[in-house]
């Protein structure tokens, strides 16, 4: 990707090179981030001297104004630090809900008390947030939600549930949306922020078909959140929440378009060699498979060439381009494609759950396998997303009635 | 669409003017109702001469405006929305490749000027059966002579100069041939998209030889692919546009028909592929202009991408308009006769898909 700097970023390049070699612990190089690991244990020295260090710094968050703490940077410089944080092995520590949508959200929609009291923590990695949004009755028509908030004077009552909250289980702050007002859809909803540590919280999380839990159920009674931490007005949230979802679709588009990776690193074609053969002309054997071997790997091409056309065109045409509308979709069936015929590969050796007689990529394409069936339900499903296109992109009507 | 530098935008933006104005779908079935010997209209054809599209891949010192490939593919693109039929793939961008690529000075300054100009046309003779198989040709050339048959040749019978694959004494490799030596014998094929196309037998037909052997037919081809891609792109853009627009008018159970789900979602898709398809072709484009050494994997993506997504719009042009798909008064046969065509064209899905797999060693 082309920087438009010259000299000032080669500047900046230095000295982001040299503060990196500085503080980054070497004992953590290459080491993956633990924050994508689900299952969460006290961070070691190391860790936590990294998330310290980045946290004052504010590269975490690095074109977050200096003035919450952020790094007040450019994009040009934001990439600076990424491309150096890669070549030093080192992942970013300061991560989760309040960096990749939470906060963009509040720096837009907050007061200046709100932004204050709420940044800060975000950009040190001091304070995990969580999204109360879907409700048991509320997935893709997310504004039907029930859960209520009453208001008692300086504070508001919560009373209700969510579910599908990530991280709810190691979450210190959740960003939630109640309805206030029974009567009307879209404007009885309201933007409320409270703390995950009281007693009228309750976290359980959700065995998945993949065996693990990274999503819970979350239940309120009686949970407190006070008035200085209602977001944008009183039955104002259904504006606030949808500008919040744009920014966790971008954030997904950065990982893949949401199709991110699950399961194997090694390609197709290597995989299929090893566990299919080829012949004597070095082809894959299986004449089948290895047609719809090349037409996934052709489309994950296509995909790739599009996320690069998208972002050439965004920056030099006069907008976001039509092409961003396709690549959830795009990028999803692709990685699921991948998914299925990397068990298709592995034969009975696909089939394992845990243990002996199976390697630990093989039980990794398996949990992987079935944990990829969640992204194109969530994050705006498949159907969601053709009935974006269709009807905000190609324009045919819409006869729900739908905001 | 790509990020256009202020030449490639005018350029584009002209070829659209002139095609709305001078060659909307009308002029190609009004090509096809007279039976045109040709396979395409000669005024036309001199139009867009006269604009120097028929020079933009060619030096200007042959007469040409070098603008490039990715510039000639997007007025390929606005060629194939409304299906207009022309030279201009088989003789601007391949016949003219060929003789760039592995001309002599004199073969190169013999024709090219008169390929700039529209007043000579060339065309590639490659196939010899059914299927594109550019390494199984039999043709030989011995003492100077060519001999061999020759099938589906694209612009067969306009061609003043055939571009020929052949085993010459070297191996095998692109030859000259003057179509009005005595040893050429061309017949008109009738194809089902109307384009102009011959099957030609060769008998000591006199032959000048191309440097490049093998691997200038291979440079060749791939250009030619890349070309046929961006015709399609634009005219499976085309027929998806007017799908939609039909989607938007028809009329049936009391609503606009584009209201019903399941065909909002397969418009959904089509554009999806469309997206992905324009990115695959647009990058094989650039990759020839920057003589990447990734331009045969590039290219048959994207003649492999392009080719599954025309079939299937072209198909669902047909299906979403009912009944009067199926008219031949309506435009949606025209789209789906020429995506068939331009799918086999220098290979078909299966054969990049295949050679895409081949180039990368699985």
């Amino acid at each position: 990707m082309a920087d438009f700097g010259g000299a000032d970023l080669d500047a900046f390049r230095t000295e982001a090179r040299d503060w990196i070699a500085a503080n980054f612990p070497a004992g953590l190089k290459g080491r993956p981030n633990p924050m994508m690991r689900e299952e969460r244990t006290a961070p070691s020295a190391d860790q936590e001297a990294w998330r310290l260090a980045m946290g004052e710094k504010g590269w975490g968050a690095p074109t977050w104004p200096a003035a919450y703490g952020g790094g007040g940077l450019s994009g040009g410089e934001a990439r600076i630090i990424q491309q150096e944080l890669n070549k030093a092995g080192a992942y970013n520590p300061i991560g989760g809900m309040g960096v990749m949508m939470f906060g963009p959200t509040l720096l837009e929609y907050g007061t200046e008390a709100q932004k204050q009291e709420h940044i800060p923590a975000i950009v040190r990695g001091d304070v995990q947030w969580c999204q109360g949004f879907s409700e048991p009755g509320a997935g893709s028509d997310l504004a039907s939600l029930q859960t209520k908030a009453e208001d008692k004077g300086d504070h508001f009552l919560i009373n209700g549930q969510k579910i599908w909250t990530s991280g709810a289980q190691f979450a210190d702050w959740c960003f939630c949306l109640v309805r206030t007002d029974t009567s009307k859809k879209h404007e009885g909803i309201s933007f409320v922020l409270f703390t995950m540590h009281q007693p009228g919280v309750e976290v359980r999380p959700i065995k998945l078909i993949s065996g693990n839990s990274p999503f819970c159920e979350t239940f309120f009674t009686d949970a407190v959140a006070k008035k200085s931490d209602l977001v944008g007005p009183l039955n104002g949230g259904w504006t606030i929440a949808k500008r919040l979802l744009q920014h966790e679709r971008s954030g997904l588009s950065g990982a893949g378009g949401g199709g991110g990776f699950f399961g194997m690193q090694k390609p197709l074609e290597t995989l299929a060699k090893e566990y299919v053969g080829v012949d004597d002309k070095g082809r894959i054997s299986d004449a089948d498979l290895r047609t719809r071997i090349i037409q996934n790997l052709i489309d994950t091409r296509a995909f790739q060439q599009t996320a690069v056309r998208a972002m050439m065109e965004a920056k030099g045409n006069s907008g976001p381009s039509a092409a961003t509308s396709i690549m959830k979709n795009a990028g999803t069936r692709v990685m699921q494609d991948r998914a299925e015929l990397t068990l298709e590969i592995m034969g009975s050796q696909g089939l394992g759950w845990e243990g002996e007689g199976f390697t630990g990529d093989e039980i990794a394409a398996v949990r992987g396998w079935l944990g990829g069936k969640a992204t194109t339900i969530y994050g705006g499903s498949q159907e969601i997303q053709s009935n974006i296109i269709s009807k905000r992109i190609l324009g045919l009507p819409d006869l729900t009635n739908n905001h | 669409m790509a990020v256009l530098s202020e030449e490639q935008s005018m350029l584009r933006d002209a070829a659209k003017s002139w095609v709305q104005e001078k060659s909307p779908v009308t002029a190609f079935r009004k090509m096809r109702d007279s039976g045109a010997e040709l396979g395409y209209d000669a005024n036309a054809w001199n139009e867009m001469a006269e604009m120097g599209w028929a020079g933009v891949i060619i030096p200007e010192e042959y007469g040409g405006s070098n603008f490039g490939y990715l510039s000639l593919g997007l007025i390929l693109e606005e060629l194939g929305r409304t299906l207009t039929a022309s030279p201009l793939l088989a003789s601007g961008l391949a016949a003219a490749s060929a003789l760039i690529l592995g001309g002599s000075e004199a073969q190169k300054s013999t024709w090219l000027p008169k390929i700039a100009e529209g007043t000579a046309v060339g065309a590639l003779a490659i196939d010899e059966g059914a299927h594109h198989a550019p390494e199984k040709a039999t043709a030989v050339v011995a003492g100077g002579k060519l001999t061999g048959k020759k099938t589906f040749v694209l612009e067969g019978m306009a061609a003043d100069i055939l571009i020929v694959s052949a085993k010459g004494p070297d191996g095998l490799g692109l030859f000259l041939v003057r179509s009005d030596d005595p040893g050429v014998a061309r017949t008109r094929l009738h194809l089902a998209d109307s384009r102009g196309a011959a099957n030609i037998e060769f008998k000591n037909a006199q032959a000048e030889a191309l440097s490049g052997g093998a691997e200038l037919i291979e440079k060749v081809l791939d250009r030619a692919r890349a070309g046929v891609a961006a015709e399609m792109l634009g005219s499976a853009v085309q027929a998806f546009e007017t799908t939609l627009d039909y989607l938007k008018v028809r009329v049936q159970f009391g609503q606009v028909i584009g209201s019903f789900q399941a065909l909002q979602h397969r418009a959904a898709k089509m554009f999806t592929d469309l997206e992905l398809s324009r990115s695959a072709v647009e990058a094989a484009l650039a990759a020839i202009d920057a003589d990447s050494p990734d331009v045969p994997e590039l290219v048959s993506l994207a003649k492999a991408k392009m080719g599954d997504t025309f079939h299937l719009v072209s198909n669902e042009m047909v299906q979403m308009h009912g009944g009067i798909g199926m008219t031949d008064a309506h435009d949606a046969g025209f789209y789906l006769k020429r995506a068939r065509a331009a799918e086999a064209a220098f290979g078909n899905q299966a054969f990049h898909r295949d050679r895409y797999a081949r180039i990368q060693g699985y």
